[in-house]
């Protein structure tokens, strides 16, 4: 268990306790931001820069009657109004989503979710720009919204996309894995099977920091600059190249530093296209950074799946099969930002930690009059709903079976030597070892004595209420014949040059929002190269600096780029034994390597530092064939697999039977991310994502009424944890290696939002148990827990 | 972020600055002090007077000052300072209760009580606390001071009696031995408007029998505080099976609209679960008082 | 246009403004002290806490008109005569930042508190940022950070962000 006490000091530079690769050491990110020197969007001032806004509709669903900008045009300090009408003219008025579908840029023919952008209004500051949005005038004709996804579907509804010609209704897509008569047959044949329908609510990653664009068009040489908050800056600038028609050379998109992505800066925004737009016509910089409220009501959000869960087992507690039916809400537009192959992302990955007889699941999306997204909010690609879906299931099984929870999943889980492990919907899980990350996750919590004080506390009418959640994970995406977004491959690259005196810089295709890329990805060239990592820089964030990849999400940034990274150092390695085999006046595979250097076998003092071999590369050195002047290497990555971090959390909650209010009392996460890079970061992401989990199961929903008002549109409404709703976390781990990965490591951002959801689910289920409750849906309020303890649970939408 | 709307901006130097300037610049005109009520509403464009009058030098208005048999607290005072003060959270615990759930550290340190009356949110946790404390308002205009109970204070939801030129000064709460008083709130988060919360405050007679008492809630549409529990509480010893029966009454007695926060019934519930907790701690409370 | 002044970090500022102009971008874009960041519209996320007059605030809910006469301390003065304060290093030692954006306001409560209080338990801390939302860290390391801070309170780094003297000075901390 990590705790203050136990960890040591951190060691200073040239201290030997300092790790030279991986081990705990400050990151190096951090002397800027505790100055105030962190460089986000809405930091950057160009010369002649101007400030855009954007005008959003009021309504969810309404055919664009009229617009009249004249009085925003004749506002001072106005430059250009855009609207639906402008963009037609450019082709850009609709722009390809990451889906297959397209989306609005600004509203044309109907306004098809609250919030959706009508106009865009550039003006010489950002005060002005706001004043300007309350001087166009909109005309609406209200249509009809189709605001419940499982009425989406009536023949009665009315039709979001309507103007798909051909297109009668609000089907997206089907989408199965598994064998469904296999398992059907073991459905129909087990001795015990629950039903439980379980609702995941709209969410949304809502970082602190908005997004938000700078365009710089220069029109004298028709290069695009492009500041923006995005987590893939390089998919970022070829899609730009297809969608503005600007060549992709001339495209430079640059990601400052990002205050948090979460998955809500990997999409184009409007807004970003607007920006580039408003740029091109008034040939100075434009600047666009959102409110919270557009933040909210616009941008990608999370979730929202009803999943009719099914599981069947034997009686003495062999869980057999899982399957599932779910209605997708994608909002208005199909912009999930996931691979292009799954629609559903890896939701089959629903399987779990368990080995099942049969699994089938069967998705269906649909269109709604609400913000388009779906995959965002550190979801893995809808691992969190995988996840969710079967961790409640086993402890309602559990609840059917009278079996202690652990036990159950104990009983049920993938044995080692199954390893790797193909489960019953096409996944290969590359290695795990399940029970002692669930053991010392019982050990750590005292789960004995936890049950032991529940049964206490129940006889005096206490609620209290112990969840497990076990969670395997599948993240780094991944091997490109099978996974890509919108045809770009999801390999990544990365560049690696030595410097004639021995420093390093490193270029990587993935980019930091927060965790600390600028030092993990240091220490693993300077484990490869015995560098130590002050002297590594690692450059990321720049399309004109850095190698080609797919960016950051869905844990992808240490499976991919950390693989690439480890690969392109050890390329780096290779070619300096070469050269040290040349400055020894010996033979490359008389040579050794101990972390830094190259010596001669059974000749320790006989070697050459890298820094030797970098400046000697440089030199005057007579190079051996085929080695070039320089200690530099690129690689691009192609992962043979996903990988596969897993945990074992345990929650303990108290809920007050006056009132529903649940208090997180205690938080045990066990983690096994294979190889730690850096355990200190690693706890960190832990416990960022175990916040998540607390906010989404407690109090975050984005929620819409009837006529398709958003009522999660602040933070007066969407909930975010503080402070003082969550403990002190707990947080222990195990080291199960990926067997496929350049240095083992497996990638940790997402496992702990994915995991610990249905660890505080079940939780509140259980502290609930004396009143017969065997589900409630998140969030789980005061309200909706004293409407579940009258026996009324209901589901949130 | 949104932004207001242009307005032009006057800062009073006392008192009689601020409603000379009132007056001047008319009803378009409105005060700031703490302006976390104000501003946010501003900059949502859902308010936007053309003048704004910052009284927050009106140093004279920021004063917990014991007066006798009263306490007298001046509108200008920050809910830090309430929250703080030994005095407050000694003589009325309701009041320190209450600061502690009402926003967040950093707004407390701006908002005030003034403030947080006259913008008479239906939510608002001090205007059940001064229902309960059956404080009165000194209010100022340019032709002399009003002194106002709570009831003619209050005039509805976000609506209290203080005319557009004048100014409230001052807050004076009543003190008397052998009482306690306490408040709960349950909010969804920390920070957040209340869902449900219970104010009640209690006197205690020498014989230990309860010879006034007071019981309010928030959020939950009740004018001033609930007379029919006041009712079965005076003259009773207290007690589990009064509390309940004052809870019930609560219950009965507010009118509370399903949102967000809950449905009515929850509500309701809250009303009366709240009302017991807190005429519990209440009478615990004065009765250490009596003993202390 | 009206004209205000103020003392930011310790020097007077004088600046002609909109009356409507909140503190928030008056720090970031008149003084272009960038430090301080804004992340909401209705004064919930904190992430433009600044000192006024020593007390934590939200910049965005107070005009920069009604800061005029009054001290602001912003991220940027927290390091004085080139040393960092403890409190910064106690961020960087514990990992009290991920993203940095809600970073700045953390710290300045987090000196607030410390002023005030010089040794707060897990609670107080938590209370004293229990309006300001962190995104990334889970707070149990803000809290870490803050209780290291207190536990070294004259702590300090040269501020110059030299890699070597900040390492070297990095081991007189640690020593």
């Amino acid at each position: 268990m990590t705790t203050t006490a136990d960890r040591p000091a951190n060691p200073a530079a040239g201290d030997p306790a300092r790790p030279v690769g991986y081990g705990r050491i400050q990151r190096k990110e951090d002397p800027r931001f505790v100055r105030g020197k962190g460089h986000y969007i809405d930091d950057i001032v160009l010369p002649g820069m101007l400030h855009g806004a954007i005008l959003r509709a009021p309504v969810a669903h309404a055919r664009l009657v009229s617009i009249d900008a004249s009085e925003a045009l004749a506002h001072p300090k106005v430059l250009a109004v855009l609207t639906g009408k402008d963009l037609e003219g450019l082709n850009l008025a609709w722009a390809p989503t990451l889906s297959a579908d397209v989306q609005a840029v600004l509203v044309t023919d109907k306004v098809r979710f609250q919030g959706q952008e009508v106009a865009f209004v550039v003006a010489e500051d950002r005060y002005a720009a706001r004043d300007a949005l309350e001087l166009i005038e909109v005309e609406y004709e209200m249509l009809p919204p189709v605001i419940d996804a499982r009425r989406a579907l009536d023949p009665d509804a009315a039709v979001v996309r309507d103007e798909i010609e051909g297109r009668t209704d609000n089907h997206i897509f089907d989408w199965e894995a598994g064998d469904a008569a296999a398992t059907d047959a073991v459905f129909a044949s087990a001795d015990v099977v629950v039903a439980q329908e379980i609702v995941y609510p709209r969410v949304h990653p809502a970082p602190m920091e908005t997004c938000g664009a700078v365009a710089d068009f220069d029109p004298v040489d028709g290069k695009l600059t492009l500041y923006e908050t995005t987590q893939a800056p390089h998919a970022h600038r070829t899609l730009f190249a297809i969608v503005a028609g600007i060549p992709e050379h001339k495209i430079r998109v640059v990601s400052p530093d990002i205050g948090g992505g979460f998955g809500n800066k990997v999409g184009i925004y409007p807004g970003y296209i607007l920006a580039v737009v408003g740029s091109i016509v008034t040939g100075r910089p434009v600047k666009w950074v959102e409110d919270r409220s557009e933040n909210l009501m616009s941008t990608s959000f999370a979730r929202d799946y009803i999943m009719q869960g099914e599981i069947a087992a034997s009686r003495d507690g062999k869980i057999l099969a899982v399957r599932t039916n779910v209605i997708a809400d994608h909002g208005a537009f199909n912009a999930t930002a996931q691979p292009t192959k799954n629609p559903a992302g890896f939701f089959h990955i629903f399987t779990g930690s368990y080995d099942l007889q049969a699994a089938h699941c069967k998705v269906t999306g649909v269109y709604t009059n609400k913000a388009p997204g779906g995959v965002a909010y550190a979801c893995s690609f809808r691992v969190t709903e995988a996840v969710y879906l079967v961790e409640r299931m086993v402890d309602i099984l559990a609840r059917k079976l009278e079996m202690d929870p652990a036990e159950l999943r104990l009983k049920n889980f993938i044995r080692p030597e199954q390893f790797p492990y193909k489960n019953k919907t096409g996944w290969e899980y590359d290695s795990g070892n399940y029970e002692p990350a669930m053991r010392l996750s019982m050990q750590m919590a005292g789960y004995d004595e936890l049950r032991r004080e529940q049964k206490e506390k129940r006889e005096r009418g206490e609620l209290m209420g112990i969840g497990i959640s076990f969670f395997t994970e599948t993240v780094g995406a991944g091997p490109r014949k099978h996974f890509d977004i919108v045809g770009l491959g999801m390999a990544d690259g990365a560049e690696l040059r030595v410097h004639p005196t021995g420093k390093a810089v490193v270029r990587i295709s993935v980019q930091s929002q927060g965790q600390g890329h600028e030092t993990t990805f240091a220490q693993i060239v300077a484990e490869e190269l015995g560098i130590p990592p002050e002297d590594i820089d690692v450059v990321h964030g720049d399309t004109d600096q850095t190698p080609f990849g797919l960016g950051t999400y869905g844990s992808r940034s240490t499976p991919v780029s950390g693989g690439a990274v480890a690969l392109v150092a050890r390329k780096v390695r290779e070619k300096a034994k070469f050269i040290a085999a040349a400055m020894l006046e010996t033979r490359p595979e008389d040579l050794e390597w101990e972390k830094g250097r190259w010596f001669v076998k059974g000749d320790p003092g006989a070697g050459k530092t890298i820094a030797e071999i970098a400046l000697a590369a440089h030199g005057t050195l007579t190079l051996p064939e085929g080695i070039d002047g320089n200690l530099d290497a690129e690689v691009t990555y192609d992962p043979p697999n996903l990988t596969f971090p897993f945990g074992a959390y345990i929650c303990v909650v108290d809920v007050d039977p006056g009132t529903g209010r649940v208090k997180v009392r205690r938080f045990i996460a066990v983690d096994d991310c294979g190889t730690r890079i850096n355990p200190m970061i690693i706890e960190g992401q832990v416990h960022g994502g175990l916040t998540d989990g607390v906010g989404m199961a407690l109090m975050e929903i984005i929620e819409f009424d009837e006529a398709g008002n958003c009522l999660g549109g602040s933070f007066m409404d969407y909930l975010i944890p503080t402070a003082m709703e969550v403990p002190d976390w707990e947080t222990g781990y195990t080291v199960t290696p990926s067997p496929h990965h350049p240095i083992g490591a497996k990638g940790i951002g997402e496992s702990a939002t994915v995991g610990s959801p249905p660890a505080i689910v079940n939780a509140v289920v259980d502290a609930l148990a004396p009143f017969g409750i065997t589900h409630m849906d998140m969030p789980c309020t005061p309200a909706r827990v004293w409407e579940a303890m009258q026996g009324r649970p209901r589901p949130p939408l | 972020m949104q932004i207001p709307a242009p307005f032009d901006y006057a800062r009073a130097s006392n008192v009689e600055n601020a409603l000379a300037l009132l007056q001047r610049h008319g009803p378009d005109s409105r005060v700031v002090a703490g302006g976390h009520s104000l501003l946010p509403m501003m900059k949502l464009r859902l308010a936007r007077p053309e003048w704004l009058i910052d009284i927050n030098d009106l140093s004279e208005l920021d004063f917990i000052t014991r007066d006798g048999d009263r306490l007298r607290v001046g509108a200008l005072t920050r809910h830090t300072t309430l929250l703080e003060s030994a005095g407050i959270a000694s003589l009325f615990p309701i009041i320190n209760d209450a600061e502690q759930v009402i926003a967040d550290p950093a707004v407390r340190n701006r908002g005030t009580l003034g403030g947080s009356l006259c913008q008479a949110d239906p939510a608002e946790d001090l205007s059940t606390v001064c229902d309960v404390l059956r404080a009165e308002a000194v209010v100022r205009g340019s032709d002399g001071t009003r002194i106002l109970s709570m009831g003619e204070f209050h005039r509805g939801p976000y609506e209290t009696a203080v005319a557009q030129t004048e100014l409230l000064c001052e807050i004076r709460f009543p003190i008397r031995a052998r009482t306690g008083s306490a408040y709960e709130k349950v909010e969804r988060r920390v920070g957040d408007w209340a869902v449900v919360a219970a104010g009640a405050a209690v006197g205690l007679a020498e014989d230990g029998t309860i010879d006034a008492a007071a019981v309010g809630l928030t959020a939950v549409g009740l004018d001033g505080t609930v007379a029919e529990a006041e009712a079965v509480l005076l003259g009773e010893r207290p007690r589990e099976e009064l509390f309940t029966e004052a809870g019930r009454l609560a219950a009965a007695a507010c009118d509370p609209v399903a949102d967000q926060r809950g449905p009515v019934d929850y509500k309701r519930h809250l009303a009366d679960e709240l009302t017991r907790r807190v005429l519990r701690r209440a009478c615990a409370r004065a009765a250490q008082t009596q003993e202390g | 246009m009206m004209q205000i002044s103020m003392t930011v970090n310790g020097d007077d500022v004088t600046r002609e403004i909109e009356p409507r102009v909140l503190l928030v971008h008056f720090i970031r874009e008149v003084l272009s002290l960038t430090g301080t960041h804004w992340g909401c519209d209705t004064t919930n996320c904190g992430t433009c806490v600044v000192l006024m007059d020593g007390q934590p605030v939200k910049s965005c809910t107070v005009l920069a008109a009604m800061a005029d006469g009054h001290d602001i301390r912003t991220v940027e003065g927290l390091a004085s005569g080139g040393t960092l304060d403890p409190v910064q290093q106690g961020f960087m030692e514990e990992h009290g930042l991920q993203c940095g954006f809600c970073t700045p306001g953390m710290m300045l409560t987090a000196r607030a508190l410390l002023d005030r209080n010089p040794d707060p338990d897990d609670t107080e801390i938590r209370q004293a940022i229990s309006g300001q939302i962190c995104r990334c860290t889970g707070y149990a390391t803000i809290v870490r950070s803050v209780k290291w801070a207190a536990n070294h309170p004259t702590a300090g780094v040269a501020a110059v962000p030299d890699s070597a003297a900040a390492d070297a000075a990095g081991a007189e901390v640690t020593a």
